[in-house]
């Protein structure tokens, strides 16, 4: 009789805890998480403030100043296995007007351990011509003779060249494609994907998501702005090194909880 | 108690299908009245101070809402500095930043400044909103579209505000083109392509695409105009050297009724337009990245490329505009 009641007590308290898990069997209150994207030069904050000023130096030797930097990621999402929770399918940030620095996750999730991730621009499926309308109110777009869709950065700025003389840049980072054959274009998707890696939460969180802009120019191509400095969009060859260096630019920084 | 009529504002189809929905003010919604009223404020002497100007008067429709001189004259036949500024599409300025130098933000705002200007209409919202008071009409036209008869300078701007928001240029031959009605000639089309191609024009980064029919980017940039700056321009807005020399974009479309081109008029002709950038770029410690070669003077574009660009670029005009009846007086 006492084991058919203890039988029948547990019985009861699993069915009891699936009609209402979060309430009685553990305490799984949900949470927010929140991005907020800060830039460094090899470690040294960089806001709008530090624009138009020849105050970094590249790998390669070269002083420049920054006068515009904005780029687009897509996809950005926390995954747990199966589920996925995104941020935003993307988001346009412009370090000179301090837009789009932060971002906040829709809907809250239970504390867990998700992966953070996010593509650097736009992979070929979403890449599409003229469909974004806020991209397009801000001129990103690429011309239909490179395959149109949009830029995955622009970063402008002016260098020293070998006479020390101001020289402007245009880092343009767009989808390659190969335009020896006009009449047949080569496309090679020059988006990436970045893995944060796994983020444990235990309450509302704020992730710091840090961008250092040095590595666009350092590993693991040194970059030399005598060489490579405007008319980039149609350089095949140029942007698949500017891919390579981007895999470096993104890392985790700290979480606040 | 009069209820105004909400306004349908006829947004084209590109840009209803390319960009964002245009910047229309909570505080000060169109209406048929509001519009109305500010249409004919627009072209009403009475705002000036000796009652000879109008706004349309450096603002004439005929010229896309510019006029045709270098430098405009007031009331007292006074010059400005600057080359009047074409006014349309001017709802899909997100940033709110008007006039060459972006001083003002809003249209509302900007409103307020010509009339009260001594070099411009050399009056004062004070008498202004007197005469208009007195007015046989005006009242009972505020009363209609505001809900108030008293009138100030705030009701003023606010409906001129809603009639300029009004302004729309969206049927060029390159909109048709887009929307697939018409074909371009082989020289339109290789302009097109100059204007697009990195290597060569490179004005879409600045000036739009067909992606962004507005054909500007409303920002501000220093296009290579000088060394030195007798005019600041943006930077004497924002008080920061970095801003020196820059002006805002003005958009390409309508350049067959916009002659003098640049803040300051100085440049006539399309012809020397294209020149400036193909080869009259001026080095300065502000000017654009984008600027290419400037120590060369510019991109050096052959002849060929020079002439199909000014053909393309003469595809944006859009007659249907110049010639729409709702806006002209």
């Amino acid at each position: 009789m006492k084991k058919i009641f203890w039988l029948l007590f547990i019985i009861f308290s699993f069915s009891t805890c699936e009609k209402n898990e979060i309430d009685c069997c553990v305490n799984l209150d949900t949470l927010n998480v929140t991005l907020k994207f800060t830039h460094n030069w090899d470690g040294v904050p960089v806001t709008a403030s530090d624009f138009n000023d020849f105050k970094f130096r590249t790998a390669n030797g070269e002083s420049i100043s920054i006068e515009k930097l904005r780029y687009v990621l897509s996809k950005i999402k926390l995954v747990n296995g199966n589920e996925e929770f995104t941020f935003s399918n993307y988001n346009l940030i412009n370090i000179g007007e301090e837009k789009g620095l932060s971002l906040n996750l829709p809907e809250k999730i239970f504390p867990g351990s998700y992966q953070l991730k996010f593509t650097f621009g736009f992979s070929d499926s979403d890449n599409k011509d003229g469909v974004y309308q806020d991209l397009n109110s801000v001129s990103f777009n690429v011309p239909g003779m490179l395959g149109g869709g949009y830029h995955y950065m622009q970063f402008d700025g002016k260098y020293k060249d070998t006479n020390n003389q101001d020289a402007g840049f245009n880092y343009h980072a767009i989808r390659a494609v190969d335009r020896s054959d006009p009449n047949n274009l080569v496309f090679e998707d020059t988006s990436f994907d970045v893995d944060l890696g796994t983020v444990s939460f235990i309450s509302s969180s704020k992730i710091i998501i840090k961008v250092n802009i040095a590595e666009w120019f350092k590993n693991p191509n040194k970059w030399d702005l005598n060489e490579l400095n405007t008319v980039l969009m149609p350089n095949f060859e140029a942007q698949k090194l500017m891919s390579a260096n981007g895999k470096n630019v993104f890392s985790l920084g700290d979480i606040t909880q | 108690m009069y209820t105004p009529i909400p306004y349908n504002l006829e947004i084209p189809t590109l840009f209803a299908d390319k960009l964002i929905a245009p910047v229309i003010p909570t505080n000060n919604p169109l209406t048929q009245e509001g519009v109305a009223l500010g249409k004919r404020l627009f072209f009403d002497n009475i705002l000036s101070g000796d009652e000879s100007q109008s706004c349309a008067t450096c603002h004439n429709p005929k010229n896309a809402f510019t006029d045709d001189t270098k430098f405009s004259d007031g009331i007292d036949g006074n010059f400005g500095t600057r080359n009047s500024m074409p006014l349309f599409n001017l709802a899909w300025n997100f940033d709110e930043r008007f006039a060459w130098d972006g001083k003002e933000f809003g249209l509302e705002k900007q409103a307020l400044e010509p009339v009260k200007n001594p070099i411009e209409m050399h009056s004062s919202w004070v008498n202004v909103a007197e005469k208009l008071q007195k007015h046989a009409e005006y009242p009972t036209l505020f009363s209609q579209a505001f809900g108030s008869s008293k009138i100030d300078s705030i009701l003023i701007t606010k409906a001129i505000a809603q009639f300029e928001r009004t302004i729309i240029s969206g049927n060029s031959k390159f909109d048709q083109f887009i929307r697939g009605e018409t074909t371009l000639t082989l020289e339109e089309q290789n302009g097109f392509d100059v204007f697009m191609d990195e290597a060569r024009g490179d004005c879409f980064h600045c000036h739009g695409s067909n992606n962004n029919p507005l054909w500007t980017d409303n920002a501000f940039h220093n296009n290579g105009l000088d060394t030195n700056f007798s005019d600041l321009g943006l930077g004497a807005v924002t008080g920061d050297p970095a801003d020196n020399g820059k002006f805002k974009s003005p958009s390409i479309r309508n350049l067959a009724f916009t002659a003098p081109f640049m803040h300051d008029g100085r440049f006539v002709t399309l012809e020397e337009v294209i020149n400036h950038y193909s080869e009259g770029l001026q080095p300065s410690s502000t000017i654009d990245p984008l600027m290419k070669k400037v120590n060369q003077g510019g991109v050096n574009l052959s002849p060929k490329d020079k002439a199909d660009l000014k053909a393309f670029l003469l595809t944006l005009s859009d007659f249907d505009f110049i010639d729409n009846s709702d806006f002209q007086e």
